[in-house]
């Protein structure tokens, strides 16, 4: 199992990281992110994408 | 024991290549040589929310990944030269860097102005933390912040020097601020809400000269406007840093030439087979658009080149069978955009500077909106304040 953190503090709701990981993260209908907390390790190398692309480098991968 | 892989720039886009390196199974040592004496960090901050707080490397370093825990870092040094024959790097300490493959992630330093008085104190560029920090310091309260180059970076500057209360005029050589990348109605807009902001600009105008005994006081302007300055910012574009990559036939004209590959292409248009190039420094055809080599300096591209650079490093080091088929791939990124300046959230896909027209197509334009460029017939571009889906809805439309 893998642990996603996203600071909503930094977060812009760029959406950026949906496209990379589909399954873990996805914008609402008011256009604000919304995401699933644990994962199976078979997600690490979308979220590891996902941390690649957001602009404000708000999402960590807790080990 | 087998030579490393040799990274010079330890930026995010060399950052990247070595993180990928390692999940495309290349075992095998690394060396990163950064002439700042600083891990690599995150960029954009240091016009925005950074810099309008408190400046420092822990707020915008990159979290470290354990697979690139082994890679050895050579700070505070630059790379002087390169020689291709014999594959080797030299350092400004005089130490000889053996390679088996090379990749040059030197990015970009600030152009800037050239005028009689430039020995004056207080003028500064935005590029390296270092500069944030000796930038940050002066942003007080009632300073006369005088900008030169109204592009992103320097409206950036605008917006958040405004916010900590400078007085904060934009001089600018084109008639709206960042005219050749938003279109008219678009850099009109944010130029209008610049302004309700408190921010002035002098448009189609540059800086004729700088006025001051060692410190600026002041900034004469090229419609004879003398305006008073305590800090001087200088947003006028950017140079290559590709200098001490000369002597080796290398095509570096505006940036390093590279192939889809990202090897770098010498000057008889044959690529060289073991050194490739990544992020701001490398120009490349993509053909999303067209055949023209382009540098691009949106922040995806160093982490989509750096990726692209090591799936192909990694199979010729680890001599993979599907090697060829590796090289042969496809390689069209797409350009990704954003900035933030007061509550104004802009993202952005595609070039949208190669457009000869925008068209809006969702929204207000006093409010959220979203605007398509085209060339031609093509859609180059689209750009979106707010309106978040619409804007990613596009990613599908430019392949
Ligand atoms: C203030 C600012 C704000 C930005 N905001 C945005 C934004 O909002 N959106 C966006 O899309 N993009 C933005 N960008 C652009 C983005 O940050 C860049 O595209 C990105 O940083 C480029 O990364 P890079 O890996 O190519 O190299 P760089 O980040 O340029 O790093 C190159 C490194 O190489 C080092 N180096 C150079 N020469 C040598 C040598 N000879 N030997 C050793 N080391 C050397 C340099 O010191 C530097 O550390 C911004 C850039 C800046 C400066
Ligand atoms: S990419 Fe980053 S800023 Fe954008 S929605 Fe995801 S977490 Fe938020």
């Amino acid at each position: 199992m893998i642990k996603i953190e996203v600071d909503m503090t930094k977060c812009q709701h760029y959406g950026q990281c949906v496209f990379e990981a589909p399954n873990i993260f996805r914008l609402n209908s008011d256009d604000k992110l919304e995401y699933t907390a644990e994962a199976d390790d078979s997600e690490r190398a979308n979220v590891e994408a996902a941390v690649d692309v957001c602009p404000m480098q708000a999402i960590r991968i807790v080990e | 024991m087998a030579h490393p892989v040799v990274i010079v720039g330890a930026s995010m886009g060399g950052l990247r290549c070595a993180e990928a390196l390692r999940r495309f199974g290349y075992l095998g040592p690394i060396t990163i040589i950064g002439e700042e004496p600083w891990k690599p960090y995150n960029r954009p901050p240091l016009s925005k929310e950074v810099l309008a707080k408190e400046v420092s490397h822990s707020a915008v370093a990159f979290e470290e990944r354990s697979a690139t825990a082994d890679v050895n870092w050579v700070l505070g040094t630059k790379a002087i030269s390169l020689d291709v024959e014999h594959n080797t790097v030299t350092d400004s300490e005089g130490e000889t860097h053996p390679y088996a493959a090379l990749v040059i992630a030197t990015g970009l330093r600030p152009k800037r102005i050239v005028v009689r008085n430039s020995e004056l104190s207080n003028r500064f560029a935005l590029r390296t933390l270092d500069d944030a920090m000796a930038l940050r310091e002066q942003l007080q309260p009632g300073k006369n912040v005088v900008i030169v180059g109204g592009g992103f970076i320097g409206c950036e500057v605008a917006a958040t020097a405004k916010k900590l209360g400078a007085n904060v005029t934009v001089i600018h050589n084109a008639a709206h601020p960042m005219l050749r990348q938003l279109g008219e109605e678009l850099a009109s807009q944010l130029q209008l809400r610049h302004e309700a902001e408190g921010v002035r600009f002098m448009l189609k105008r540059s800086v004729e000269d700088l006025i001051g005994e060692t410190k600026i006081t002041g900034v004469k302007v090229d419609d004879g406007t003398v305006l008073d300055c305590d800090v001087l910012v200088e947003a006028v574009g950017s140079i290559a840093n590709v200098e001490w990559l000369s002597n080796n036939n290398i095509d570096r004209n505006d940036g390093v030439l590279v192939d889809s590959a990202m090897r770098v292409m010498r000057k008889d248009d044959s690529p060289i087979k073991n050194v490739f190039a990544i992020g701001d420094v490398a120009r490349f055809a993509n053909p999303i658009f067209d055949h023209v080599p382009r540098r691009v300096e949106h922040w995806n591209m160093p982490t989509e080149t750096a990726k692209r650079a090591a799936s192909v490093i990694a199979a010729m080091l680890n001599q993979a069978p599907n090697y060829p088929a590796i090289l042969d791939d496809d390689f069209r990124p797409l350009p990704s955009f954003w900035s933030d300046q007061y509550e104004n959230h802009l993202l952005a896909f595609g070039l949208t500077s190669l457009a000869d027209r925008a068209e809006l197509v969702a929204g207000e334009i006093s409010g959220e909106c979203v605007f398509e460029y085209y060339r031609e017939d093509q859609l180059v571009g689209v750009c979106g304040i707010g309106m978040r889906s619409v804007v990613q809805g596009y990613r599908s439309k430019f392949i």
